[in-house]
């Protein structure tokens, strides 16, 4: 059509759907981004990009003029287009390494790790014709046995997000790998003549050996550049720990298997740290009561902020972080530690003294651990009493170090910014990591960095450190990539990719070869390489090829080896204290508005890395239920004192800095004290981190990175609507989660199931069905439930579960099929918390199904209460009479079915649901038959445990239970038959599926009557 | 078959100004023993039909049959439908969970014999009947204001022109007038 | 609908009046050349109805979202107006039907529109429970009819008796209407002059003669609809009742829910027969046919059923006081004292409180004063079902999923959408067909005692 002729709506700055479509077509492979790119400035396409994440949900509801939507179904058509054009981005998966061992409709299985910290997990990741779709555990890797975390469970959302970073850039404009690589050859070779004076490399935490060795011998070829790490949620505090007690970098594991007492100095041990899914399964694993006889064990946790551990523990005290150093002394002084006095004045004496005999009497076979994020002289301390009541190499085990080359990272990053600014930095590669962003404020790294006349970035995201450098290069997903790295014992992985790079990212290990080899070298070949080295050639390719299948490298586990503790540690760990306290007294927090401010990796999107992950934007924050947001947490005597209120926007000020941030009060959480968490308040990120939360590191300190002593607040008057996902959390009395203590229960077995009304089976006004064949069935263990919400991630990464959107949680519409519901028991400044994991209980004589119209849910032979998507009119007639709530309703369309790459992300087992239809948890009803399906193809008999369900495989505790209640041999069977084993809402006769273990407490004698745990 | 030479005759309608003269004129009417009449009124005149010698309705019959057919045909569905049809375990309650059925039953029931009622109505008035020959009368119209009108057909046994035109002029009817087919 | 003659206090119809001037003064309202005013009220109300349809297309291209339902409230607006509307029809069967059978005279003036307010008013609940579907082009799934995938209706879902008793109502409450209708229709067709009215209105009346023999089976006919529509009133509120009274909600599974939901229906009927009758008669100058005694016996019946409902109120609270269910109790605590309190004690200051001032002769023998009344009791009414719906669910027996709700613009814009159809309906009502049954209104004249009969 001629200019003329063409109507309005297609004018050359907002093109029309003939314009859109002539743009893409013949677009292929690197170009097609690019016209992308072009696109992505036209208005309609915005909104459409904007529509791409759920965050659509709530513009929808904004009224839709008919132009809005002309424009929206042009640009979607558009994508329609696009998708076409894919196909050659996704040929190159392992179809072609293996395509005999493709079954269509059978997922296969690979063996890989993620690094969080540098540490790995084990994973095997679930294929399904090449797409990745869904992480599980490896159950022979030592950091995972078989259970994962919420990030790795959210990892194939991480793999597929749309807002990758995804051209590699030129002072912000697109260019290519070849412009790359010639232009820094030239640099290079200036650097050559320099010995690499002006050449600085500066990664995160690194394990990986084959890095490690890349990096040395680079440094070989430069012998004057240098090596700089930094990992802004790292574990600086344990190396200093470890230093000051045995004049050295020691790596510390625990065996949770052997010990009966832990006590811990705000160590959050399920949650913080490397080895933290395994130390939650082995911690619940000697607790775990089998066949009704006792839990063993007891845990003590000292806790500066309400933790998981505090609610798993059978004692705890809250005290404000700047405390935990001197209860630190106390105990160990308690515990009679050479060379400790009795602190002056110590919080929580008698409790205090009585876990000291207790730990005393366990001597061997105790633990006491020091926070991830406790100041040194703790660890230290730590270490001392560890050492004293000779648990060293009993439960404590010390090893060489598993990083590569641990630092204090402050202090290196602090020499890098320090040479930046004197101008003797020529050329900055910063692989992975966004320091701009995260770095201690004090260092002002942005600025420094801005004397380096060439700075290259790779990292998956463009970020803020992107913005300020010459050079981004897209960093290939860890999915995408071959690598290694080493789990906390030392155990190394092969990280082997499961899909070719979608947006052609580049590893570190690439990046890398660049600056070493003349030609530069595929990730593959260099990590191959490396462990060729390592083996030898003889029998390597059995070697690999073991290793890749298995996920681990045998015989690569670190030996524990017995360190002497040095003479000076204790004497400088009291020194420390001391200064401290001192400090302490001077700071004086009575003030109406001053409190210290203890910073904490986020639990859901950590240091800011997951800041674009819409699973774990929305994934309730353990404790306080948050989403999308992150908060200054204060406790209900401070929020009483300055009167504020849920949402109330404070202004915190330290050392002339400040930001503004909205206060939720968090019952538990010491006065005088107010915890926030990094990694929000993103300045440059992807759609979803947007306009999420607030930045907390430009108050982070380098000398200061968790606690800063003294902060002033005030009130600004303004409010933040901050989304949770539960409002109430007292159990008005009901018995929702019944708790008990061991006593109790040894005096009174049935004391559990008389705390609520069971009604008989046979009190009914109808007969019933039979359930002949398997009935499936489930249960879950109060005791062992963390709160940790990894089985909430892999619930929805299971059952392709949407995102809504903050505005939408506000409104009550997220969409989670399982919720972990937390209840506060007791006195609110110091409650006992109890976790509650809440999903479809499949009652027998369900209300939901009486009341459908159309008998849209109803009952299957197997008892299953199952939901028919294309029957379901949507009366939501089923959520109102259902008494758990676990039904949700599609109010809107919340599933994006316009982004072609997250199509990929689907599972292929599980029906994608529309506007308009009620959906809830089918106990993975596609993993049920699947596994029947095999039986009968093998013409046997399902065997117990054939079939887990995804919130049950990803339980790093093991606290579900899912199996055929039928067969009285069934682990169902026998955890239901335990005298602890109740019901929810049994009185209302729905016959639940799911029943609950109570949750069974094994307080100190010595301590009662036990605080927090006053009924009622 | 009519002949054209005089426009054949419906009957002879005679007019009334109050209720209490037709109701006396119907009862003349009926013991000078004419049977082929019927009488036109504004409103229902309940003695009116008993001194025409009306029979009883059988409206009432007509209804009770359909309410029986309706609550039968309503059970029948559901049972079917729940336990032959398609049953589907539906909360662990019976296929045939017959205290849930009644209100459909019940409604059908009210249903069916609510048309039934209108529908026999109609039915037993010959209705709807867009032409009659009693509209040729001008002053019917009337018939729906304040007028009371008695017509002897053409096809009574003892119908005669002359005679009866006579008769109806002795009953205080202010007007008789032939009414054409 | 014989023994017409009762010695009542006063006249139900103001002497002097015969059939002719009866029959003229009502047809004339339709007769005459349509007023001004009229224009500008269907106007205005038709107005409202486009906004209704705006509304529900906006509804269908994106969705419920738009309204405030949520979980754990996943019922709101739309119920709540769809009983409010239910309940307002019922007054019009009772008059009709139920009077006619308890041989109240007094009905005769007030039963037609009455009857065309039910209509209108069961037309208008009948949108919501389509328009609250997450799927509202599938709604025909509820009605068992043969399809390919051989499903059928889940009979034990008070939703689907919903749509037997609403569709049964719909179906009764028409015809009633229209039998009622058709001599009148036949005095239109007479007494027009337009041409074309006398075919619309002769094509309706279907030939109607007022013959004798029409007379009698009509009569009987329409006293059989009456015994019919009493059981059916009192049935469908009931099963309305029941999509609470059969959950399993705390604050919704209460047996005395059907019948003090049957009273409330009652009770808001006949405040919204009030809203338009008295406007009606002065506007029609129709004083001399609706009365001074029709208010005030309207009134006497919005007292006692008032009380009717207290009571029910008050059981509903003695119960889950009485029956120790810690669920019942907290709702009951909630409502009266959560954060829907204030709801709560509007609900009974309009519902319980304003009424009482109705036991004063002074006050029931003042239009204008019960014109106010009137309106309060529905506005009351409407948040008796606010109340019930949204406090039930709000807080139910998990606290971890209590959650809070609220209407929004588009739950705002569907109901003053059906306000605006219910009117606009009114308007085409009363300018067509006669607003008062003319028939039943000559029986009432003097010169109609036929028993009397000076002999």
């Amino acid at each position: 059509m001629s200019e003329q002729d063409r109507p309005k709506h297609a004018s050359p700055e907002r093109p029309g759907l003939a314009a859109l479509r002539g743009r893409l077509e013949g677009a292929r492979g690197p170009e097609f981004w690019r016209s992308l790119e072009e696109l992505a400035g036209d208005e309609a396409f915005q909104e459409l990009l904007h529509r791409e994440f759920p965050r659509q949900a709530s513009e929808w509801t904004e009224g839709l003029d008919r132009r809005r939507f002309l424009q929206l179904a042009g640009a979607s058509l558009a994508l329609a287009g696009l998708a076409c054009t894919r196909q050659p981005l996704e040929r190159i998966v392992p179809y072609v390494r293996q395509p005999e061992e493709i079954i269509p409709g059978r997922p296969q299985f690979y063996a890989t790790a993620m690094t969080l910290g540098g540490y790995a997990l084990g994973l095997l990741v679930e294929s399904h014709e090449g797409r990745p779709t869904k992480v599980e555990g490896n159950p022979q890797h030592p950091a995972s046995l078989g259970a994962t975390n919420a990030f790795a469970q959210a990892a194939v959302l991480g793999l597929y997000d749309p807002d990758r970073s995804q051209l590699l850039l030129k002072l912000g404009e697109i260019s290519t790998w070849a412009s790359f690589l010639e232009s820094l050859r030239g640099r290079l070779q200036a650097q050559r003549s320099l010995k690499g004076a002006g050449l600085r490399i500066l990664t995160e935490t690194v394990t990986s050996p084959t890095l490690a060795a890349q990096i040395r011998s680079l440094l070989a070829l430069y012998p004057k550049a240098k090596w700089h790490q930094y990992e802004p949620a790292g574990r600086d505090m344990a190396r200093l720990g470890a230093r000051m007690a045995f004049g050295r970098f020691v790596e510390t594991r625990f065996d949770f298997g052997k010990a009966d007492v832990v006590f811990s100095l705000d160590a959050d041990f399920p949650a913080a740290g490397p080895g933290a899914v395994r130390y939650t399964r082995d911690f619940t694993d000697r607790r775990r009561r089998r066949d009704g006889r006792a839990a063993q064990g007891r845990l003590y946790v000292v806790e500066s902020a309400p933790t998981l551990a505090g609610t798993l523990a059978d004692h705890h005290v809250t005290v404000r972080a700047g405390e935990v150093p001197v209860l630190a002394q106390a105990l160990a002084a308690a515990l009679e530690v050479p060379g400790v006095p009795r602190p002056a004045a110590a919080p929580a004496s008698p409790f205090v003294t009585a876990a000291a005999a207790d730990l005393r009497a366990h001597a061997g076979r105790s633990l006491v651990l020091a926070g991830e994020y406790a100041p040194p002289e703790v660890h230290a301390l730590a270490h001392a009493m560890n050492h004293h009541l000779g648990n060293a190499g009993a439960t404590v085990l010390h090893t060489d170090p598993v990083e590569a080359e641990p630092v204090d990272q402050a202090a290196s990053l602090g020499e890098l910014v320090g040479e930046m600014r004197a101008g003797h930095v020529d050329i900055l590669a910063i692989l992975g990591g966004n320091p701009v962003f995260t770095a201690p404020a004090d260092f002002r790294f942005g600025e420094a960095l801005g004397k380096v006349p060439l700075r290259i970035h790779l990292n998956g995201e463009r970020d803020e450190t992107a913005e300020y450098c010459h050079w981004h290069v897209p960093e290939a997903h860890f999915l995408e990539a071959w690598s290694d790295a080493r789990a906390h014992d030392g155990t190394a992985t092969v990280i082997q990719p499961l899909i070719a790079p979608l947006y052609g990212g580049r590893s570190a290990h690439e990046l890398l070869s660049v600056f070493t080899d003349d030609t530069p070298r595929s990730g593959y070949d260099t990590v191959r390489d490396f462990w060729r080295g390592r083996t030898g050639t003889a029998g390597f390719e059995a070697f690999w090829r073991k290793a890749l299948h298995d996920g681990v490298v045998p015989g690569t586990a670190l030996p524990s080896r017995t360190l002497p503790l040095l003479a000076s540690a204790v004497p400088e760990a009291v020194a420390a204290i001391a200064l401290a306290g001192a400090a302490e007294a001077k700071a004086s927090l009575a003030g109406q508005e001053t409190c210290e401010l203890v910073f904490r990796p986020d639990p859901t999107i950590h240091d800011g890395r997951f800041a674009n992950n819409g699973w774990l934007q929305e994934l309730p924050k353990p404790l306080s239920s948050l989403t999308w947001d992150n908060a200054a947490f204060i406790g209900p005597a401070a929020a009483a004192r300055t009167g504020l209120v849920n949402g109330a926007v404070v202004e915190i000020v330290a050392g002339g800095k400040s930001v503004q941030a909205p206060v939720w009060i968090l019952p538990g959480h010491p006065d005088g004290s107010m915890t926030v968490t990094l990694g929000y308040g993103r300045r440059k990120s992807g759609r979803v981190a947007k306009g999420a939360g607030f930045d907390p590191y430009v108050l982070r300190d380098s000398t200061a990175p968790w606690l800063l002593p003294k902060v002033s607040f005030r009130p600004t008057g303004e409010h933040r609507a901050l989304a949770a996902t539960q409002h109430h959390f007292n159990m008005e009395g009901r018995d929702l989660v019944r708790v008990a203590t061991l006593e109790e229960m040894r005096a009174d077995p049935e004391c559990i199931k008389r705390m609520g009304e069971t009604p008989p089976k046979d009190q009914n006004l109808y007969p019933g069905f039979a359930y002949p064949g398997q009935a499936w069935g489930m249960a879950i263990d109060l005791s062992a439930c963390t709160g940790c919400n990894a089985c909430v991630v892999a619930c929805q990464a299971e059952n392709n579960i949407p995102v809504v959107g903050k505005e939408q949680v506000l409104r009550g519409r997220e969409m989670h099929w399982l919720r972990v519901d937390r209840y506060y028991q007791g006195d609110p400044e110091d409650p006992e918390t109890h976790h509650q994991p809440v999903m479809c209980m499949h009652c027998e004589q369900a209300p939901c199904e009486v009341v459908c119209p159309v008998g849209a849910t109803n009952h299957n032979s197997e008892g299953l209460n199952v939901m028919v998507y294309n029957r379901c009119v949507g009366t939501r007639y089923c959520s109102n009479n259902c008494p758990y709530k676990v039904r949700r309703f599609n109010f809107l369309k919340y599933n994006d079915e316009t982004t072609p790459v997250l199509k990929l992300l689907h599972n292929p087992d599980v029906t994608v649901r529309s506007r308009g239809v009620m959906e809830k948890c089918t106990y993975c009803v596609q993993r049920i038959n699947e596994a029947r399906i095999d039986s009968e193809r093998e013409g046997r008999d399902l065997r117990d445990g054939e079939i887990t369900t995804a919130c049950q495989q990803a339980c790093p505790s093991q606290a579900i239970v899912f199996g055929d209640i039928n067969d009285g041999k069934s682990r169902v069977s026998a955890w239901k038959s335990e005298p602890s084993g109740y019901g929810l809402l049994e009185g209302l006769n729905t016959r639940p599926r799911t029943t609950y273990l109570a949750k069974l407490r094994n307080p100190n004698p010595a301590l009662r009557p036990d605080k927090g745990r006053d009924r009622g | 078959m009519k002949t054209p030479a005089v426009p054949r005759l419906y009957g002879l309608m005679a007019e009334f100004s109050s209720p209490h003269d037709l109701l006396a004129a119907a009862g003349r009417a009926r013991q000078a023993g004419y049977r082929r009449m019927d009488a036109f009124t504004p409103f229902p005149i309940e003695e009116l039909s008993e001194a025409l010698g009306h029979r009883k309705s059988r409206v009432p019959l007509i209804v009770l049959v359909g309410a029986i057919v309706g609550a039968l045909s309503g059970y029948a569905l559901q049972y079917w439908v729940s336990a032959v049809s398609y049953p589907i375990n539906i909360g662990g309650r019976p296929y045939n969970s017959w205290p849930a059925f009644i209100p459909v039953t019940f409604e059908l029931a009210i249903l069916v014999a609510g048309i039934s009622a209108v529908l026999g109505m109609l039915a037993l008035n010959g209705l709807p009947m867009p032409h009659h020959p009693v509209f040729n009368v001008p002053r019917f119209a009337l018939a729906s204001r304040d007028r009371y009108f008695l017509c002897i057909e053409a096809r009574d046994a003892r119908f005669d022109r002359a005679a009866t035109g006579e008769f109806l002029k002795s009953l205080k009817a202010s007007e008789v007038s032939d009414v054409e087919l | 609908m014989e023994n017409r003659t009762t010695n009542y206090r006063s006249p139900l119809i103001a002497p002097g009046y015969t059939t002719s001037t009866v029959t003229d003064k009502i047809s004339a309202v339709v007769l005459a050349r349509t007023p001004r005013w009229w224009y500008v009220g269907f106007g205005v109300t038709f107005l409202l109805v486009m906004m209704l349809l705006y509304a529900i297309a906006h509804l269908f291209a994106v969705g419920i979202g738009i309204w405030g339902v949520n979980v754990p409230v996943a019922w709101g607006w739309a119920i709540t107006n769809f009983v409010w509307w239910m309940g307002i029809g019922h007054a019009g069967t009772l008059i009709t039907a139920i009077l006619l059978l308890l041989r109240q005279a007094w009905r005769n003036s007030i039963n037609r529109f009455a009857e065309a307010m039910t209509l209108f008013a069961v037309a208008c609940a009948g949108i919501y429970p389509l328009l609250h579907l997450g799927r509202p082009w599938v709604f025909y799934w509820l009605f068992p009819y043969p399809s390919t995938l051989g499903i059928w209706p889940q009979f034990r879902s008070p939703l689907v008796w919903d749509v037997f008793a609403v569709s049964t109502y719909a179906t009764i409450s028409l015809l009633f209407w229209y039998v009622g209708l058709i001599p009148d229709l036949a005095t239109l067709r007479d007494r027009s002059k337009k041409r074309v009215a006398q075919i619309g209105y002769g094509i309706l009346a279907m030939g109607w003669r007022g013959s004798a023999r029409h007379w009698h089976n009509y009569e009987s006919a329409y006293l059989m609809l009456a015994g019919l529509a009493t059981p059916l009133v009192v049935s469908v509120h009931s099963v309305v009742s029941f999509d609470f009274a059969a959950g399993i909600v705390p604050g919704w599974h209460s047996t005395v829910f059907p019948p003090y939901f049957v009273a409330g229906a009652i009770y808001s009927g006949f405040a919204m027969v009030l809203t338009l009758a008295i406007p009606l008669r002065r506007i029609f100058g129709l004083e001399d046919f609706i009365t001074l005694r029709h208010l005030q016996n309207m009134a006497k019946v919005m007292l006692a059923t008032g009380l009717i409902v207290a009571y029910g109120y008050l059981m509903e609270f003695f119960m889950a006081w009485y029956s120790g269910d810690m669920y019942e109790r907290y709702v009951s605590l909630n409502r009266m004292f959560g954060p829907y309190a204030f709801q709560f004690w509007a609900l009974i200051a309009c519902n319980i409180l304003a009424p009482q001032a109705l036991w004063l002769r002074r006050v029931r023998s003042s239009p204008p004063v019960l014109f106010a009344i009137a309106i309060v009791v529905n506005v009351g009414m409407w948040l008796e079902r606010y109340v019930i719906i949204v406090t039930s669910l709000h807080r139910d027996f998990l606290p971890s999923s209590w959650g809070m709700y609220s209407g929004t613009i588009w739950d705002w814009a569907t109901f003053i959408g059906t306000l605006g159809l219910f009117l606009a309906l009114m308007f085409l009502f009363i300018r067509f067909l006669p607003m008062i049954s003319i028939f039943e209104m000559r029986t009432m004249v003097p010169e109609a005692n036929v028993e009397e009969t000076p002999r």
